[in-house]
């Protein structure tokens, strides 16, 4: 053995310092990084920039530094330049935060029960039922939004049937919250199903068998050994259906009518007959932000949670 | 049979981040053996087998393979074959494409692959299992279609990691035997890697004995056995009595010794030979219990038994203390000594070793 | 005698569940009942018919969107599949890759914002830079949002793949690409199909996105359904949702099938 032969096996050894051209994986990373980068991160940082430039006088809007977008949200701006506080936007977010919230405890209400029920059937069962769960989800969004409009709306289903039954006819169950509601609720639904039950179906069964030893009834078992243990499952699946829902737009357009507007609705309306991209862009820009600290004050809890496991 | 060296590590080091997984490694490996690396897990044998097959390099060191330098070469130019504790027989492939997959990566003509699957299918008793998938097969049929694909291209060197691990108690008897006489037949070196002591001794040429990440022996599995040359060699292969020992006199490889509990005896000083504080290493079958003790004997206590069927384990107190010895039931009426009761024990002082402290 | 004090049954759970299947089947079964109704009136039941499904069939307005819907979803799945196939096997299966928690991220960012913000910032994007065209607005804009649907399923199947099979055949003397067109690439088909059906799925379903970028002649089959609503409820949209709810169940049947397959044949 040389002196050469030692260096270079030495060399050879060491986690090698490649060219980045060389590493296979900067190649394998470029095609996601050109992709987001061009058709995600630099349209946020558009619309940051739009969020605070200065409405156009027809449409579009000029690169001067305003920020009357973030300022309409709270107030009116009068002939004479005075600000009023006019509540009108500020209770679409707040809307769009209850009809998010909602959606997201009805589904909740639901998914726990039956994911239990579901992950108590033998394997076979189990398997089917799940399946039928996921099923309606991959049908389109719009198609299940319009299904209840069938249902809910001017001689629907559901008020013939009231109407059958001797209740006032001609009573409107469309364009409202409610409808808005009972449309977020069906498309959310198999979201929060499937993460709820992935968690209970990992629960280990003598745990449950282990608190009834120990003097536990249904209820404490339920609350100190089966709700704890799912948790995970049951916030991933919570933040499935709540950042999705603060973006509705299909519910409470077609649900809600024109009136009973969301933060989606509203955005999308400055990008159309609206027309005031600036106020558009800083809505859209509030959401994001919205949802983002919804997302990071969830994964520290998560990462808290962890921890203390 | 160790006249050409089929491997050869020359300091061979390699971290993972700060630990030290090997700590300068040397040894050779000569063709047509049936080398085994054994060690508890942690103790860089499967590191050392990786590197060997171009998985792991590294960090320090060089590893010839007939002479030639391999460090640099990438696992698919090496003529080294695996045979992978978990098997990693693809499942999307029959059988027959498995043992045919390193053949044709080697760039073989289409009638001598066939003959070559053919010849290896037939020779692990699958031929007429060509057809199937892997899934489909028991432990012990996977574990020959790994064997026939890893030497179907007549590799230079079979490396083995652990293949037995994953079989029940009785097919892995039947394996050892399989094994050693595929290596008989095929007179490829063979690498072994194992943490079980008994395949070692069982299969074995030459075994090398990992630990800390360093080798502790290299021997036959006799010599491995027999003349431990330190307390980690003797404590993991086997079990064996330790006695805290006094070295009074060394002279003409001879060691006067004094034990804990009075008895001085000469024994062959060929492990350890410095004066001063050392340690006794019996093993308990070679101590003797009541009328059969013989060599070096005093009294102990028997404080506990643990009948085995094939052979009753004794724990005997002898002045204070705690040594075990095994005898073997050679008749219905073996295991008679009484618990409690004091008997003669002696051992012939060759076959204790004294070792470091 | 096992159920009777079986600590684990909770009761009411089996008729509540069977009212949850009847609550999420309901909705679409009426809108396929609905579709057989002779009547002008959708909600009105007269007598079966098939003549909306024909009259459905002749709708050109219909087929044009649908062919849209078609053509960017095909592009739309092959370009994300390929990203986050590429994506995948660096994140999963690079060695010394610098980042790789930020890079995951970025590929699965499209999740973490709402589909509206994402949309109306492309828009602004597209108008900056003068793209007109509504097909490239929309292919770009659903391979960006596609993209995590496809990666999640090919990351979860290469990261349940042992490393022991690529390392069995570079042992075998394969080199790297061979190694990934007879190893790599068969083990994670299954993931890479459902994450290529998905993708599809979600960009033909996409309705936020598409009526913000698509131009007059470049409509969404979505975008087309969302115009017909807003005109009124009219029996031939219950035969086109009843045709596209098949379509997409009879889809979604086969990704599921595949993956289940691709699951029990390697376990």
């Amino acid at each position: 053995m040389t002196d050469s032969v030692l260096h270079a096996t030495a060399e050879a050894g060491r986690a090698p310092r490649v060219r980045f051209w060389h590493d296979p994986s900067f190649w394998g990373l470029l095609p996601s990084r050109l992709l987001m980068g061009f058709a995600l991160i630099l349209p946020i940082f558009i619309i940051a920039a739009v969020s605070v430039a200065t409405r156009g006088a027809h449409g579009g809007f000029a690169w001067d530094f305003n920020l009357a977008g973030y300022r309409q949200i709270l107030f009116n701006e009068g002939w004479t330049g005075e600000l009023e506080f006019t509540p009108q936007y500020l209770l679409i977010i707040v809307r769009t935060f209850l009809l998010a919230g909602a959606t997201t405890l009805i589904c909740l209400l639901f998914a726990v029960p039956v994911a239990y029920f579901i992950s108590r059937q033998p394997p076979g069962r189990k398997a089917a039922l799940i399946y039928l769960v996921t099923l309606p989800f991959w049908a389109s969004m719009i198609l299940r939004v319009y299904a209840w409009m069938i249902i809910l709306g001017k001689d629907g289903t559901l008020p013939r049937l009231l109407e059958y039954l001797g209740l006032p006819s001609g009573m409107s169950l469309m364009f409202n919250d409610g409808a808005t509601l009972t449309a977020m609720v069906y498309t959310a639904m198999p979201l929060m199903v499937l993460p709820v039950f992935a968690s209970i179906e990992k629960l280990d069964g003598t745990l449950i068998e282990a608190s009834h030893d120990l003097y536990g009834s249904r209820w404490v078992t339920l609350r100190r050994v089966i709700l704890p243990l799912t948790a995970p499952g049951i916030v991933a699946g919570a933040i499935l259906v709540f950042v999705p829902s603060l973006g509705a737009v299909l519910e409470p357009s077609l649900m809600g009518g024109g009136k009973q507007m969301m933060m989606g609705t509203l955005i999308q309306l400055q990008f159309g007959g609206g027309r005031n991209w600036p106020f558009g862009a800083a809505i859209a820009i509030t959401l994001m932000a919205l949802v983002m600290g919804f997302l990071i004050f969830a994964a520290l809890r998560a990462a808290r949670r962890e921890a203390a496991l | 049979m160790n006249q050409s060296k089929a491997i050869e590590v020359k300091s061979v080091s390699k971290y993972f981040g700060a630990y030290q997984a090997l700590k300068s490694v040397s040894f050779n490996i000569g063709s047509n053996e049936f080398f085994t690396m054994l060690g508890p897990s942690g103790c860089g044998k499967t590191t050392l087998l990786r590197m060997l097959a171009g998985f792991e390099s590294p960090n320090s060191g060089s590893i010839q393979l007939n002479g030639r330098e391999v460090v640099a070469i990438p696992p698919h130019k090496r003529r080294v074959n695996t045979v992978f504790q978990s098997y990693a027989l693809f499942p999307h492939m029959t059988l027959e494409q498995n043992v045919a997959y390193g053949l044709e990566n080697l760039g073989w003509d289409q009638t001598r692959i066939r003959n070559r699957v053919g010849e290896m299918l037939e020779r692990v008793h699958m031929s007429q299992m060509a057809k199937r998938k892997p899934a489909q097969l028991s432990g012990g049929q996977r574990q020959r279609i790994a064997l026939a694909r890893a030497l179907a291209p007549e590799p230079e060197v079979l490396l083995l990691d652990e293949p037995l691990s994953a079989l029940d108690l009785k097919l892995r008897q039947a394996m050892r035997d399989e094994l050693r006489t595929l290596q008989r037949d095929t007179g490829i070196t063979f690498v072994f890697v194992t943490h079980d002591q008994e395949e070692a001794l069982d299969m074995s040429d030459r075994i090398a004995v990992l630990g800390g990440g360093e080798v502790q022996q290299i021997g036959t599995p006799t010599e491995i056995y027999e003349e431990p040359v330190n307390r980690f060699v003797a404590d993991f292969v086997g079990e064996t009595n330790f006695l805290d020992v006094d070295v009074v006199e060394t002279a003409a490889g001879q060691a006067t010794i004094r034990t804990p509990f009075g008895v001085a005896l000469t024994v062959p000083a060929t492990g350890h030979a410095a004066k001063g504080r050392a340690i006794l290493s019996v093993r308990p079958e070679k101590i003797n219990l009541g009328d059969q003790a013989q060599g070096v004997v005093f009294e102990g206590r028997i404080t506990n038994k643990n009948y085995m069927g094939g052979y009753t384990h004794y724990t005997l107190d002898v002045a204070g203390t705690e040594l075990r010895a095994s005898r073997r039931n050679a008749s219905r009426e073996g295991d008679t000594i009484p618990l409690g009761a004091t008997v003669p024990v002696g051992f012939v002082a060759g076959s204790a070793r004294v070792l470091a402290a | 005698m096992s159920t009777r004090h079986d600590v684990k049954r909770y009761p009411g759970l089996g008729p509540l569940s069977v009212l949850f299947f009847v609550y999420l089947y309901a909705p679409l079964a009426v809108v396929v009942i609905y579709s057989f109704n002779a009547n002008n009136i959708a909600g009105v039941w007269t007598h079966f018919s098939l003549q909306w499904y024909s009259s459905a069939l002749r709708n050109t307005a219909l087929i044009n969107a649908l062919k849209t819907s078609l053509t960017v979803a095909a592009i739309a799945t092959v370009v994300c599949t390929l990203v986050a196939l590429c994506a995948a096997l660096a994140i999963i299966r690079g060695k010394n890759v610098r980042f790789r928690k930020l890079s995951e991220t970025i590929v699965n960012l499209p999740l973490l914002l709402p589909e509206i913000v994402l949309a109306v910032a492309t828009l602004i994007l597209f108008s900056l830079i003068d793209v007109q065209n509504g097909v490239i607005r929309l292919t770009i804009a659903h391979s960006a949002f596609c993209t995590p649907f496809a990666f999640l399923p090919i990351r979860a199947r290469l990261q349940g793949m042992s490393l022991d099979f690529e390392e069995a055949s570079a042992d075998l003397y394969a080199d790297r690409w061979t190694t990934f067109r007879r190893v790599t690439l068969p083990l994670i088909f299954p993931g890479v199909f459902s994450g290529a059906m998905l993708a599809f799925l979600i960009s033909m379903d996409d309705f936020i996105t598409s009526n913000l970028l698509s131009t007059g002649g470049t409509t969404t089959l979505p975008v087309y359904i969302f115009s017909l609503i807003r005109s009124g409820t009219s029996p031939e949209l219950n035969a086109i949702a009843t045709l596209l709810i098949l379509a997409s169940l009879v889809l979604a049947t086969v990704a599921l099938l595949v993956a289940a397959r691709g699951n029990r044949d390697n376990a």
